[in-house]
């Protein structure tokens, strides 16, 4: 029993009206499906059912299309980028006006903690849509030569680690440009996204500029493999991307593509220790592990190896693991039994290729789906535990002896979406960055996001850049 | 009184060089990570029983303090009363740790506090400045632990500091620390004059090397006084003086913690950056004067569910 013990401080639910059944957002209004299959979705962090959403068929899918090509040709394509700017404020103000509810109501669908839904999430998609409203305006100034065209329709398929911050990211800069969308959220968190309809509702948005189809893998290969459609933006796993630019090959279609990352953390022995701890650990235990750009492969010198992860277990000790809803909470559900399912798989391969694990002493609850955090040392480039996703609370240790090593190791993967160095010196800093074939560097700092700040990735991580002036050339026609 | 230190460091006070070289050694502080951290955790909800635990606790680690031109014997008795009950409707709620005064009013303090347990602090070493010859200092020490105070709150000089003589600010602490003999010594960094975090980093270390008690963050006289991050860096050092001195040394946040929200968020940086060990008024103090009346607002709030007016606590 700890000294200073924490009382329960859970966020109240009463500001969400979750209904018992959802439909589709086509047209500026919910309908009915045509074609489509009824779900349930559940609370990972209790298993409790949530609501019953559509599995959206073809038809639901072509109706969503046919919608958006209507509103393309009649509204919003007319309208002048002051105009789709007042739009983009109007739904920026509404998503700070109803903050709390879309929090509360993104980790109850998603697991992830209140206080991550609370101060990252929900205020940087808030941020994403100020920020492209201003563009809206300013397009002939963006560097793509005078008056740049919009794409069209713009199919877009998200995850479910941030499922309403990967919502503004594709919706913010595709409607700035003048595009118009259908969007699939993930199977796992589609309550998000039907929130944002209402918004859009609430907005007096034009019909059917967002529409918002839900369903799982089926329903998203239907949408991106459309002939309707003049632009894919995909955001999820490596091999779901293949099989789209596969599928999109030869067609007229324009792709986005932000896929998986095994990320290196650098930490050089001049690093400012106690940030770099912090740093490991939101870059690897921020929102469960459930993200692309997480620092799921520490690469430490060897000449700090115990004190930094002697400094990192104890940190990890502090960690707090349970109710999402509670406000102290650090560590949520993990979002889906079959996410647990590969965690706890990828954890056993890499116990059985040698490495040692290590988790602080955690009680998990009863019901629902949760992994304690967890690390691995004595980690080597040859084990599969730092070479796939993981995509959970399991950081892989491993070490190095000069910069030179430092770059060969953290290159040396098919991924490239982000990469982390601390050091307290600057020139290191900088060479670093140069050498890291990563998407983003993020130096002295991990996991930090700002819509002004491109992001995408090399290789295998995908292609094209979200965010900043760059994510306006994903939707125009340059 | 000698400081022992232990074996590996005991070259590291043999000349200012090697004392530079050690203090310059220590890992850096990210000042943009290090605030973000202590921004993370003043979003932590301390509710209900947690609360009434945090509370009880914030008033037995306050050193209540009077460090003006204008403080009388008369003053001193009064707060000396306001430590002993804090809350005189009452009997329940606890004492301070100490009372907090200039040298020259501790026989005020001794006569007021006799029969409790609530220890004195004196500041002294000419106090808030630090500027004065060494042997004023050290006999402003002396003075103020004859008269009985049993803690003694001495500042560094900041100037030596700043100018890289570090031998100089260590040699005074092992100094004044032999002036107290017995009494605690806690050692203020003025921190609000140090600027950096490297340098708050350091200048603990330091202070801890040369034998302090506690390392105290400011005077109170200068702006910024304690914050949450600069406090945060000391309880790193102080975790990690003793796992590698094996030597415990407490922590005082002083000046500008007025509320009693503000108190316990500190306590939850102690929590989980220091740990459990830390969470005790022999580990931890506040130094403050008008945030206990604060605390003794949200208490009653939280006993009886209604805020009572300010004029239902007494102003000493």
């Amino acid at each position: 029993m700890p000294t200073f013990d924490y009382a329960p401080a859970p966020e109240s639910r009463s500001i969400v009206d979750i209904q018992p059944s959802y439909g589709l957002y086509v047209g500026g209004e919910m309908v009915d499906p045509i074609d489509g299959t009824r779900f349930k979705t559940v609370n990972p962090a209790t298993e409790e059912v949530l609501s019953e959403v559509v599995a959206a068929g073809p038809q639901d899918v072509d109706r969503a299309i046919a919608a958006a090509r209507a509103a393309y040709d009649r509204a919003w394509s007319r309208l002048s980028g002051r105009d789709r700017g007042k739009y983009l404020y109007r739904l920026a103000r509404l998503v700070q006006e109803r903050s709390r509810e879309l929090a509360v109501l993104e980790s109850i669908d998603n697991g992830k903690p209140i206080r991550e839904s609370r101060d990252v999430d929900v205020p940087l998609v808030a941020a994403h849509f100020f920020y492209y409203a201003g563009w809206a305006d300013k397009l002939d100034y963006a560097g793509f030569g005078p008056d740049p065209r919009p794409l069209g329709v713009a199919a877009q398929v998200i995850p479910w680690n941030f499922p309403l911050l990967m919502l503004a990211w594709k919706i913010a800069p595709a409607l700035a440009c003048g595009n118009t969308v259908v969007l699939k959220p993930a199977e796992t968190t589609p309550l998000t996204a039907l929130a944002f309809a209402d918004i859009c509702q609430q907005a007096d948005l034009p019909p059917g500029v967002v529409n918002v189809i839900t369903g799982a893998g089926v329903t998203g290969r239907t949408l991106v493999e459309h002939p309707g459609i003049d632009k894919v933006a995909f955001t999820g796993s490596t091999e779901v991307g293949r099989q789209i630019a596969r599928s999109v090959a030869g067609t007229r279609k324009k792709v986005t593509l932000e896929l998986g990352g095994k990320a290196a953390n650098v930490v050089f022995d001049d690093a400012p220790l106690d940030q770099a701890v912090e740093g490991i650990v939101n870059g690897i235990f921020f929102n469960q592990g459930h993200v692309c750009c997480a620092g799921s492969r520490l690469l430490v010198q060897e000449s700090v190896a115990d004190e930094l992860l002697a400094g990192l277990k104890r940190r990890l000790t502090t960690l707090r693991l349970g109710d999402p809803l509670d406000k102290n909470t650090d560590i949520g559900a993990i979002n889906s039994a079959e996410q647990l399912d590969k965690i706890r798989m990828l954890s056993e391969v890499g116990e059985t290729e040698g490495a040692e694990r290590w988790s602080p002493p955690c009680e998990l609850p009863e019901r629902g789906f949760w992994f304690p955090p967890t690390v691995f040392t004595g980690v080597s480039q040859s084990h599969r535990i730092a070479r796939e996703e993981i995509f959970g609370p399991v950081l892989s240790v491993l070490t190095f002896r000069t910069p030179g090593e430092a770059v060969d190791k953290a290159n040396n993967t098919p991924y490239g979406l982000s990469a982390g160095v601390w050091t307290e010196k600057g020139s290191r800093i900088l060479w670093m960055a140069q050498k890291l074939r990563a998407g983003v560097v993020w130096a002295n700092t991990f996991n930090r996001f700002d819509p002004t700040s491109p992001f995408g990735g090399y290789k295998e991580s995908g292609y094209g850049r979200e965010g900043g002036r760059h994510g306006l050339g994903a939707y125009l026609d340059v | 009184m000698t400081v022992t230190i232990p074996a590996g460091f005991a070259d590291v006070t043999a000349s200012d060089d090697t004392l530079r070289r050690f203090l310059h050694g220590l890992p850096g502080v990210d000042q943009v990570g290090v605030e973000a951290r202590a921004a993370t955790l003043a979003t932590r909800s301390i509710k209900t029983t947690a609360k009434a635990f945090a509370l009880d606790l914030a008033i037995r680690m306050v050193d209540l303090t009077t460090l003006e031109g204008q403080d009388t014997p008369g003053k001193v008795r009064a707060l000396c009363a306001k430590g002993r009950r804090p809350d005189a409707t009452d009997p329940s709620c606890p004492s301070v740790a100490a009372i907090c005064v200039y040298g020259d009013l501790v026989p005020a303090a001794v006569e007021a506090l006799a029969g409790s347990n609530i220890h004195i602090a004196a500041v002294a070493t000419a106090f808030p400045s630090g500027r004065a010859p060494l042997d004023v200092k050290l006999a402003d020490t002396k003075a103020a632990v004859a008269a009985g105070a049993d803690e003694i709150d001495m500042v560094i000089d900041r100037g030596a500091f700043l100018a890289g003589r570090y031998l100089d600010v260590y040699e005074e602490i092992v100094a004044t620390k032999q002036a107290t003999g017995d009494a605690h010594l806690k050692v203020i960094l003025e921190t609000g004059e140090l600027a950096t975090y490297d340098n708050v980093r350091r200048a603990s270390w330091l202070a801890m090397l040369a034998g302090g008690d506690f390392i105290k963050t400011s005077t109170g006289k200068v702006s910024p006084a304690a914050t949450l991050p600069v406090t945060l860096v000391m309880l790193e050092a102080a975790r990690d003086f003793r796992s590698q001195m094996g030597r415990q040394v407490g922590v005082k946040a002083a000046g500008g913690i007025r509320v009693a929200k503000d108190a316990v968020r500190y306590l939850v940086v102690v929590n989980e950056v220091a740990g459990d060990d830390w969470l005790s008024p022999d580990w931890f103090r506040f130094g403050a004067s008008s945030l206990l009346n604060d605390l003794l607002m949200q208490r009653r709030k939280l006993a009886t569910g209604n805020y009572a007016g300010p004029d239902y606590f007494t102003l000493d």
